[in-house]
């Protein structure tokens, strides 16, 4: 049997029709049908790119150890100076190059190498910088990372998918501001009281801070900003009227390495 | 005259004989069965065993605290017995990487996507209900090393 050409063309254009019009045609016809998929909560805080200002007048020492102990606490970051069974008991060397930290306090000249000055800066030296991880814009860690469990998401959040690292530590190479830890051995043993709602790692995975993605899918803001009694501003940089833009707008605030153009979104008043 | 042997190399008086035996006989032979009844062993530990079929059990205070009509998982059944690892792997790609938290089952209810905090919720029996199929088909969720299971707290409560 032989086709013309004109029956040919005929028949293309007709089939074509129908092969585009019949996803639409089911979409129309039976809504949310195909799959049952993840949706963002209705209370989360969403925002276009996450940033925090530390504000280091209102931030004293005791306020910076609490908000160090409520993220890790959220956490269930180990401490390894404290096993809970004295069998597990670390030398001091070990404790202190196994140690796992998401946010900790560090002298000025630790946190922001090259701006210290011999004379008009005794002030400075004494306050407890509160340091984590920057949540780069263009953070050298998410480059470096083989499996991509380290990742930016479109919030601007620089977020770890501990399902795929492989501890390969580059990220801990990558990073210029030492906030990503390894774990050298199983936590479990040196978390005093375990948050039953949030996971632990395990042996062979980095961690770091991660602007407490869990709360904020839930509204609520990160831990530290809450327990930092207004020394810490969280918001969204990309909205004018936000408290963090209004802090910027209104103070001098400097940020840790912004030299080296991983552009550092933790933003501190001196 | 007895019958002659030809091959190639020439004839031959009588074809040449070689003894057909098997050279140290007895430790051969031990040897070769030692060798099998090692072999077999787990077959022999097992005979007449009967590995008993895992039967998870739903009876954890969380469910019967629901009544009946709303004893259901957050997919039906059939599908949660065959594909939830599927699921698990889907939600965890989409809570960690895409930041999405609730599930919507297909009768509409919604769910926070949690291994934890919702399936462990209710499947409080993580013994039972987990591990005894996953030992009886011999695989090793690597779950556990991270995400806590509930069971030890609510063994210490009683």
């Amino acid at each position: 049997m032989s086709i013309s050409r004109r029956e040919f063309l005929r028949l293309a254009g007709l089939s074509t029709i129908i092969g585009l019009g019949g996803k639409t045609a089911f979409d129309l016809l039976f809504p949310g049908e195909l799959e049952a998929q993840l949706l963002a909560a209705p209370g989360a805080l969403t925002a276009k790119r996450w940033a925090m200002v530390v504000d280091m007048r209102k931030l004293d020492e005791a306020t910076a150890k609490k908000c160090v102990e409520a993220c890790h606490r959220i956490h269930n970051v180990p401490n390894f100076a404290q096993p809970n069974n004295p069998q597990d008991a670390l030398p001091p060397e070990l404790i202190v190059r196994r140690e796992v930290k998401w946010i900790w306090t560090d002298h000025y000249h630790n946190a922001f190498p090259g701006q210290e000055q011999e004379h008009g800066q005794e002030r400075l030296n004494s306050l407890p910088f509160l340091v984590l991880c920057n949540h780069c814009d263009n953070p050298p860690c998410v480059r470096v990372c083989p499996t991509k469990a380290t990742f930016r998401r479109a919030d601007g959040i620089v977020m770890m998918d501990m399902h795929r690292c492989i501890g390969c530590r580059y990220c801990m190479a990558g990073c210029p501001f030492g906030a990503r830890s390894f774990n050298w051995r199983d936590p479990r043993p040196f978390i005093k009281e375990v948050n039953q709602s949030y996971p632990t790692r395990e042996i062979g995975v980095v961690e770091k801070c991660t602007f407490c993605t869990e709360r904020l899918a839930v509204g609520l803001m990160p831990a530290c900003v809450e327990a930092s009694k207004g020394a810490l501003v969280f918001g969204d940089l990309s909205d004018p009227k936000s408290k963090v833009r209004e802090q910027l707008r209104t103070q001098f605030t400097i940020r840790r390495k912004a030299h080296l153009g991983t552009n550092p979104q933790v933003y501190y008043i001196v | 005259m007895s019958k002659q042997y030809k091959n190639e190399f020439g004839v031959f008086a009588e074809r040449p004989t070689v003894e057909k035996k098997i050279y140290d006989r007895f430790p051969i032979l031990v040897g070769v069965v030692i060798f099998f009844v090692l072999v077999t062993l787990p077959l022999w530990q097992n005979v007449g065993k009967a590995v008993p079929v895992p039967q998870p059990k739903l009876d954890t205070p969380a469910i019967q605290k629901l009544a009946e009509k709303d004893r259901k998982c957050v997919e039906p059944t059939a599908y949660m017995r065959a594909n939830h690892m599927l699921l698990l792997v889907d939600w965890r790609e989409d809570v960690v990487r895409q930041g999405g938290h609730d599930f919507a089952s297909p009768d509409g209810k919604k769910y926070v996507a949690s291994l934890s905090n919702t399936c462990l919720e209710c499947h409080s029996n993580k013994t039972q209900f987990c591990d005894q199929c996953h030992n009886y088909v011999a695989v090793t969720p690597t779950c556990w090393g991270c995400h806590l299971d509930r069971e030890k707290k609510v063994a210490e409560a009683k």
